[in-house]
């Protein structure tokens, strides 16, 4: 009981490290411009978790695509993949979405129906995407890396071409698509203002994730083929080349979902900038829930809330709403210093590893 | 003791009571070499006793606890390669230390200031062939080159930077024959020109071909130093394997158990016929090997660097395929691979993943972790594993309780059956006294549960104290053995027919 | 252009072996320096010594991460875009007011190189530029003939492929490093500061566009060779140059083909399909502890 204890006060801490990071980053930077601190972090404050309307209709939408998008990297870097293609895939499984949406005459079929046909569409998009890096890492040791950094312009360009060309709108005059009928609009969840039932699914997939890891064998799988591949070949009979090529379908398509959710709950309609990078602030999302997907849902919220308020900031206080970039770098960078010294301080037995085999 | 000889040039190198500790382990204890200019010195010892580390610090990649060092008769303080190389010290690493797509001149150049003008490498390169008959393409890809080319890549690189002093770790461990002949040809006309030839190894046989002095090494300590000429093979074994204190460790008398073991009376749970295998990289490392092990019995596997027993073991733990012949084992074989960081463990997860990795590969559905928590505290309990808890990352535990749960999930109980099977390889490394007793003990307790036990130490001692039998690896071949320190030993070392007569 | 400084400055990281997605965050601090050096020193030198200096504090943090915490890189890189992203969209709105208020300085004016300038065809599209421009047409053959030629580009190479080997040969593997990073740096801060200070005559928030990104394509399509890498900078620039040129003319094709070509080559010659493109071995590798 003293280990689950000691670990809740732990986690409790490093909230309370966020917050307080947070709140002082903004504080400095205000304080550095020369803004108003009290009135910048009023607006941060109210633009976000402010009233049940502006959480709700403001923090929690933006907080359903970060929260697929974070659960796919998560479920990537877990399993040993550097998915940044995140962005990609989500541009991709709206394109999917959409198209759909858009052919499917929804007088015909039950309207419930098309919109499971239009999601499983941009999963599929998302994960059709994935494949090829995947098939490029697989086949020949391609770098996702640099894979997925590219087909997310080529995504970018696919997408571009789409509300130009077959998907454009009937006037052919804006660069963007038709809009959706209303009957496929994902539905709002009552008493909840613009939050649509996308919310569900993300919050369905992020929990359905972190409970693929935690209890089932492909998810254990995945967890040992990213932390040790030799191990987990050698002492797992784990065939890591499959187990890894799964993982990064799955993150692609679950990114695939994102975009889809996000065209039939939000903007109802394909249109170039449709996602203001959620695919690379998914990243920092993951990172900073360290790779968890149940604790996705927080940072996605947090992060949501953060884009929220600093709307609200620049609106109500003057301030730059860029300033909340800084403050996700922030966060980032300062995980990323508090896990490599720990995991520096915690190197036992040195001395029995840096002795050399004489032979 | 005296300081290192003064002013004689004819010395290439002294060390002389040199000590070094790392951790527990007294690796060196005053331990000496003497050598002379235009000679080829055989380094020998067997594993651990001393000799890398030896030559290392003679290289200034370590720095000795105590002892003095003279090069070509001047005392020398050696900080770094740099300074040994500067005084004209090459070393030809067992694991060498070329870039693969760059140019035998690109690596020859490595290392250098300012400009860089390879046509000139390239031509002291032919210039070098020419001198030493030692036949190199200056302008191919390392990569393209056999392992002995790119040995003598790495010979190039300390020539090149006029090394008058050549140590070289085991250069023949990774040469097929006839280029091993070529090698130590070369290296005798290298050392007739007047420099000096540092050969460390453990076959007997090259020691007394091409040694004009042999030093030995055991435990850190120099116990011989004798003229090749005046070598024999059976007082080098003697000295390297110190027989005449063999008793303080083991007792030579077989244990009652031990005599009883004969394979043919027993269920064969492993059996080998005529089977050959190759490394990853497809050389062939054993050839024809035949032989049974049966359950409830300790097999011990023995065998220098390179010699095949890796492949051997990780062939009976069916990690490795069979290329010809046959090799019959159980479908589940337990594997305690020696580097256990990187082939066993999820460092930074918990134990209970840690125990629920095996048969990972083939597990369904979801795992009752509940079931698999029970069973690792099980296991913790049985194997005497100290830790905070079944959740924590086994990280936090130390060497000796990392290898416990190691062993301990590879010996499962539940996967017990009459043709349970365990591989493992050097299982007590870096433990302690304790830690190894227990190993040992479960080792024990495993074979009398009518496991089959197969057992590869570096340390012949360890193998001789808990194998009936052992599978003498040399060269490739795989010959048994009964358990007898010396006729191990020799055939390890590939002086069969010296002990067999 | 722009893109080929950039491009040549991720060749020298990513020959160490590193990979610094960071880039489209020194270009951006590049650009938004050139504007704040143009503007309060006044003058194009000094916008372009400020956009220098920007790209190598960017540099700084992502050695200071990737080489002495041992950060993962890519998460280092991302986290720096971000960064200089939410740094320069803050500061420009502190320094220069609310967005909108389009800030204009003077522009480097092209020069024309005489003869050739008056070349059909190529002529003022290669000779009559900005004088970083020709600054760049020098970088390339210098940094190939550094690549080639000193010891020091021999050493780079070596850190690259094994830097176990490099260590072996007595060098400093870590401090090479840092130099490759902050060299790419400095060029990524220039490449930015060329955006404002020979193209657009001003500064806009995210105005870097993706270009860190694209130079990380270009280095592999150039296959890590400073030639190859200025040729795929004029295949990446005359790719969107097409594309204006279609939609100039009318023609109803999707020029977005156009665009997309430069990536699916670099995806083609990743998989080796397109020639023999061999990423340094050691590249995006986790770097080895230190002792």
């Amino acid at each position: 009981m003293s280990a689950a204890m000691r670990e809740a006060y732990r986690e409790l801490a490093v909230v309370a490290a966020v917050v307080v990071a947070i709140g002082g980053a903004a504080a400095l930077l205000l304080l550095a411009m020369g803004f108003p601190i009290a009135g910048g972090l009023t607006a941060l404050w109210t633009g976000s978790f402010g009233s049940w309307y502006v959480f709700t209709s403001a923090s929690l939408v933006r907080a359903v695509p970060l929260m697929l998008t974070g659960a796919a990297v998560a479920l990537a870097f877990r399993g040993g993949v550097l998915n940044i293609g995140g962005e990609g895939q989500l541009l991709v499984g709206a394109a999917a979405a959409a198209a759909v949406a858009l052919a499917m005459p929804s007088a015909t079929v039950t309207v419930p129906l098309v919109i499971a046909a239009a999601l499983l569409a941009a999963a599929l998009g998302g994960a059709l995407w994935a494949s090829v890096a995947a098939y490029l890492r697989a086949r020949y040791g391609v770098l996702e890396v640099i894979s997925t950094i590219m087909l997310n312009f080529v995504a970018l360009h696919l997408v571009s071409y789409l509300v130009r060309g077959p998907l454009q709108e009937p006037t052919h005059v804006y660069p963007q698509s038709a809009t959706i009928v209303d009957a496929l609009h994902l539905p709002r969840l009552p008493g909840a203002g613009r939050l649509h039932s996308g919310f569900v699914v993300a919050l369905t997939v992020a929990v359905a994730a972190g409970w693929m890891l935690r209890r089932t064998a492909a998810g254990f799988r995945l967890v040992a083929a990213g932390e040790n591949p030799a191990a987990a070949t050698s002492a797992g009979g784990i065939d890591v080349r499959v187990t890894t090529a799964r993982v990064f379908l799955l993150s692609g398509a679950l990114a695939g979902l994102a975009g889809g959710v996000e065209v039939l709950g939000v903007t109802f309609a394909l249109y170039e900038n449709i996602s203001p990078g959620y695919g690379y602030t998914a990243i920092a999302v993951a990172l900073l829930a360290r790779l968890d997907p149940w604790r996705v849902v927080a940072t996605a919220v947090l992060f949501g809330a953060l884009e929220a308020g600093a709307g609200a900031m620049q609106r109500d206080a003057g301030v730059p709403s860029t300033l909340v970039s800084v403050i996700e770098a922030a966060l980032i960078l300062a995980v990323v210093a508090t896990q490599s010294f720990r995991s520096r301080r915690q190197r036992p037995d040195v001395g029995e590893h840096v002795q050399p085999v004489d032979a | 003791m005296t300081e290192p000889s003064g002013g004689d040039e004819r010395i290439a190198l002294v060390l002389q009571g040199i000590d070094k500790r790392y951790g527990a382990t007294q690796a060196l204890r005053s331990a000496s070499l003497r050598v002379r200019a235009g000679t080829v010195h055989a380094l020998l010892g067997e594993n651990g006793a001393g000799k890398s580390t030896l030559m290392r610090i003679a290289y200034g990649m370590e720095r000795p606890d105590a002892g003095a060092i003279a090069v070509h008769g001047a005392k020398v303080r050696l900080n770094s390669p740099a300074n040994a190389i500067a005084l004209g010290i090459g070393m030809v690493h067992q694991h060498f230390t070329l870039v693969p797509v760059m140019t035998v001149a690109e690596n020859v150049a490595l290392g250098g200031h300012g400009m860089l003008d390879l046509s000139r490498t390239i031509s002291e390169l032919h210039e070098l062939s020419a001198r030493t008959g030692f036949s190199l393409d200056p302008e191919v890809q390392v990569e393209r080159l056999s392992v002995a080319a790119q040995q003598r890549v790495e010979i190039a690189k300390a020539l090149m930077r006029r090394a008058r002093l050549l140590v070289l770790d085991e250069p023949t461990a990774v040469l097929p024959p006839s280029e091993s002949t070529e090698l130590l040809r070369w290296l005798r006309s290298f050392a007739d020109q007047g420099n000096a030839v540092v050969l460390i190894t453990h076959k007997l046989g090259e020691a007394l071909s091409i040694a004009d002095d042999v030093t030995v090494l055991r435990r850190g300590r120099t116990v011989l130093v004798v003229a090749g000429k005046d070598a024999t093979a059976a007082a080098l074994t003697d000295a390297m394997l110190g027989a005449a204190s063999a008793g303080e460790q083991v007792g030579k008398t077989p244990a009652t158990d031990r005599v009883e073991s004969r394979a043919s009376s027993r269920i064969p749970v492993f059996r080998a016929e005529q089977a050959t295998l190759a490394d990853t990289s497809g050389m062939v490392r054993v050839r024809d090997a035949s032989f049974v092990i049966g359950a409830g019995e300790i097999v011990g596997v023995a065998g220098v660097e390179g010699g095949g027993q890796r492949e051997l073991l990780r062939a009976l733990a069916g990690r490795l395929p069979v290329v010809t012949g046959v090799l019959e084992r159980p479908d589940m074989v337990g594997f305690v691979p020696e580097d256990r960081h990187r082939d066993a463990v999820l460092l930074d997860r918990p134990l209970v993943e840690n125990v629920a990795l095996r048969g990972a590969g083939t597990r369904r559905g979801l795992i009752e972790w509940n079931t698999i928590g029970a069973r690792t505290e099980s296991l913790m309990r049985t194997f005497d594993v100290r830790a905070p808890g079944p959740r924590a990352p086994i990280r936090t535990l130390s060497g000796g309780n990392q290898q416990k749960l190691v062993l301990a999930r590879e010996l499962d109980a539940d996967d017990m059956t009459s043709t349970a099977a365990i591989v493992v390889e050097n299982p007590t490394r870096g433990l302690d006294v304790r830690a190894t007793a227990e190993v040992h003990a479960r080792l024990r307790a495993a074979r009398d549960a009518g496991a089959a036990v197969v057992l590869y130490s570096s340390d012949i001692d360890e193998v001789l104290l808990l194998a009936s039998r052992v599978l003498v690896v040399y060269a490739g071949t795989v010959r048994e053995a009964p358990i007898d320190r010396d006729v191990v030993g020799r055939l390890m070392l590939g002086a069969e027919t010296h002990a067999e007569r | 252009m722009p893109l080929g400084l950039a491009a040549l400055g991720e060749l020298l990281v990513e020959r160490a072996g590193l990979i610094n997605i960071g880039l489209e965050g020194a270009i951006l601090a590049g650009a938004f320096g050139a504007l704040v050096g143009a503007s309060t020193a006044g003058g194009i030198g000094a916008g372009f010594a400020a956009a220098a200096l920007a790209g190598l504090v960017i540099a700084m943090l992502f050695a200071l991460c990737v080489i002495w915490i041992r950060a993962d890189q890519i998460i280092a890189g991302t986290a720096l875009t971000l960064l200089s992203v939410g740094a320069t969209g803050t500061l420009y709105r502190a320094l220069f007011g609310s967005s909108g208020a389009a800030l204009r300085i003077p522009t480097s004016e092209p020069v024309a190189i005489p003869g050739v300038a008056t070349l059909p065809v190529v002529g003022a599209a290669l000779f009559s530029q900005p004088p970083i421009t020709y600054f760049l047409y020098l970088l390339a053959p210098a940094l190939a003939w550094w690549l080639a030629r000193t010891h020091a580009g021999l050493a780079l190479r070596a850190i690259g492929e094994r830097p176990e080997a490099a260590e072996a040969a007595g060098i400093a593997v870590d401090r090479l490093r840092v130099l490759a990073i902050l060299s790419g740096g400095v060029l990524g801060g220039l490449a930015g500061g060329t955006l404002v200070l020979a193209q657009a005559g001003t500064f806009a928030e995210g105005m870097s566009a993706g270009r860190g990104f694209i130079a990380i394509a270009i280095v592999v399509l150039g296959r890590w060779t400073p030639y190859g890498v200025a040729a795929g900078a004029l295949l990446f620039g005359a790719a969107s140059a097409l594309q204006y040129a279609f939609q100039a003319m009318g023609w109803n094709a999707p020029y977005q083909v156009f665009l997309v070509v430069p990536y699916a080559l670099t995806l083609a010659a990743l998989a080796g399909a397109v020639g023999r493109a061999r990423a340094p071995a050691a590249l995006g590798r986790a770097l080895e502890t230190r002792r």
